[in-house]
């Protein structure tokens, strides 16, 4: 007699056609003569895995993470480093095989990403708020510089990745290819973060977002949560990152800078934090915005800041509290 | 005679030059409702502090259970049988009610790795909190509001529906009735009367009205130490106690 009923919220009644739209575009780009379209939405899905993987930590876990860049950029790496060292037929540190096979790269580069996030999480979890904030961006400079120095992969000329991953059964040189299997990575990895924020892990995260002291009072220590959630934040920014330098065949210590943080925030808080949706249409919106005021200006940056303190000012809870409630301003919510 | 449930031997703890808790004693027998009381400012809550695992005495130890749990962290003391609320609700405020008393719940299932399955449609959750809100007196039409929109008596309710989810053995009452208007706070007053003698129970208060109707024995504590210990009316009658606290607690 308690059970709530099970009506699909209207959310869920969009997503298929919109899902439809979005398996359909790289045909649709090829009809209208923009193909470079494709690319455009590969790389917005690909930020979209990156902020999502953010906000989980952020949106959900109420962790502020300024140095998301090192997981994306370790991701990258790995890619890359695999590569050189198939390419140089010489096995990484002797006995690490490289390698271009795009399921092995993927899996070892969510493997990397995620000892990184133990290792900085299990060190950063120990502080709070502003604390927080510095010592994950102090942790991402580091593993920057690192990056830089490391002449034998690029230094800060960055490393070439001049053979596509081999998936089997596709052909990732094909654009379109490439755009559905990011796409794809994306889907199950929404999917995979929808599960996991309703599940007991989740209400235990969500509980440490509110109130460390009430998670302690009813017996539960929020630490090893918070270490378990910050590394699946770190192993999906990973999969973005190995995707990205499978997209851009190029990887560089800029995949790990302070800006690139900064980025994944803005999608984060732009699309609408602690929502599944939001960091999707705050990565769609981020990389579209940049893409066309790119090419109406070069100082597009100009335009682009006050559009975002238009969002954080009139939008609260970002673009997602606009969608659900068409014509009422977000800070109606108080 | 039984040991006790909670035996504080010799706390001592120092904030600069404050003495906050000053070679404090406490023994809490197994059942009993024991009142802590005290004039502001005499250490009772660093003394919970201590107690819960919050704060870190200087010396001496606390014994729960016959065992020896001064340097245990305050989530481990709470699985070992000893839970709390607090004087200031923490509630997960986005949360409904259901949730946050579902979420304590799920604390007491084993661990929470558990990352498939639904929590919020999950009756094994669901179910046990709903008996445990209707036996702290929290109304069913408030059941699905976030914990945020309560008034302050739904909200102590609900913060003891959390402590009680523990299946507590000692349960410790950080002034329950504070902030409550007379009608609630005779309700809460009634849900206490109800759970005494189904465990211990460490209650500090300021309504000395509740505390005389309930407590089986008072504790006074002034500066940072515990002044007199017994049954209601022999503290009532101490000359000590009434010299310390009562009097003052009159003309104030």
């Amino acid at each position: 007699m308690f059970r709530r009923a099970r009506r699909p919220s209207p959310g869920w009644l969009v997503l298929p056609p919109l899902l439809a739209l979005a398996i359909a575009l790289p045909w649709a780009a090829e009809a209208l003569g923009t193909p470079a379209s494709t690319g455009l939405a590969t790389r917005m899905a690909i930020y979209a895995i990156a902020a999502s993987a953010l906000n989980l930590v952020l949106g959900y876990g109420g962790m502020v993470s300024f140095g998301h860049a090192a997981f994306f950029g370790l991701g990258g790496y790995t890619v890359g480093i695999l590569y050189a060292h198939w390419s140089w037929q010489e096995p990484l540190w002797g006995f690490i095989p490289g390698t271009t096979s795009l399921p092995v790269t993927l899996l070892a580069a969510m493997a990397v990403g995620g000892a990184g996030a133990a290792l900085i999480g299990a060190l950063s979890l120990r502080t709070r708020g502003v604390q927080f904030i510095m010592i994950t961006l102090a942790f991402a400079q580091m593993l920057f510089f690192l990056f830089v120095s490391l002449k034998a992969y690029g230094g800060d000329d960055g490393l070439s990745v001049r053979r596509q991953g081999e998936f089997p059964g596709l052909n990732l040189r094909d654009a379109a290819q490439l755009y559905w299997l990011c796409l794809s990575l994306l889907v199950a990895w929404l999917l995979l973060l929808w599960r996991v924020t309703r599940s007991r892990f989740g209400q235990v995260l969500s509980g440490a977002r509110q109130s460390e002291r009430r998670l302690q009072a009813l017996g539960i220590a929020p630490y090893p949560y918070k270490l378990a959630a910050f590394i699946l934040s770190g192993m999906g920014a990973a999969l973005a990152g190995a995707l990205m330098a499978n997209y851009a065949r190029f990887v560089s210590p800029d995949m790990l800078a302070w800006t690139k943080s900064g980025e994944l925030m803005i999608m984060v808080i732009l699309g609408g934090v602690g929502t599944l949706m939001g960091p999707v249409l705050g990565a769609i919106a981020l990389v579209g915005l940049e893409y066309w005021l790119a090419a109406l200006t070069e100082h597009w940056q100009f335009v682009l800041g006050p559009l975002l303190i238009a969002v954080v000012l009139f939008a609260r809870g970002g673009l997602m509290a606009l969608l659900r409630r068409p014509g009422a301003p977000g800070r109606a919510q108080a | 005679m039984t040991a006790p449930l909670l035996l504080v031997e010799g706390l001592h703890k120092r904030f600069g030059g404050l003495r906050a808790t000053d070679d404090l004693s406490l023994a809490v027998r197994m059942g009993e409702l024991h009142a802590l009381i005290g004039p502001n400012g005499a250490g009772k809550s660093t003394a919970i502090g201590q107690i819960t695992g919050e704060i870190r005495p200087d010396a001496g130890r606390i014994l729960f259970a016959g065992r020896d749990i001064t340097r245990l962290p305050p989530a481990r003391r709470v699985r070992r049988g000893l839970s709390r609320t607090f004087q200031i609700v923490q509630l997960l405020d986005e949360a409904t009610t259901l949730e946050n008393v579902a979420l304590a719940v799920q604390a007491q299932q084993g661990h929470s790795f558990r990352f498939w399955r639904d929590a919020r449609r999950d009756e094994r959750l669901r179910q046990p909190a709903r008996l445990l809100l209707l036996q702290a007196g929290v109304e069913p039409a408030l059941w699905e509001r976030p914990a945020g929109d309560l008034s302050a008596g739904a909200r102590k309710q609900l913060e003891l529906a959390l402590a009680l989810a523990a299946a507590p053995r000692l349960l410790l009452l950080d002034e329950p009735m504070a902030g409550l208007g007379p009608s609630e706070s005779r309700a809460m007053t009634e849900t206490l009367r109800g759970l005494k003698g189904r465990m211990a129970i460490l209650l500090v208060e300021h309504d000395m009205e509740a505390v005389f109707a309930l407590a089986d024995r008072v504790s006074v504590l002034v500066d940072g130490r515990c002044l007199a210990s017994g049954p209601p009316e022999e503290i009532r009658a101490d000359p000590a106690v009434r010299a310390a606290y009562l009097t003052e607690d009159e003309e104030g």
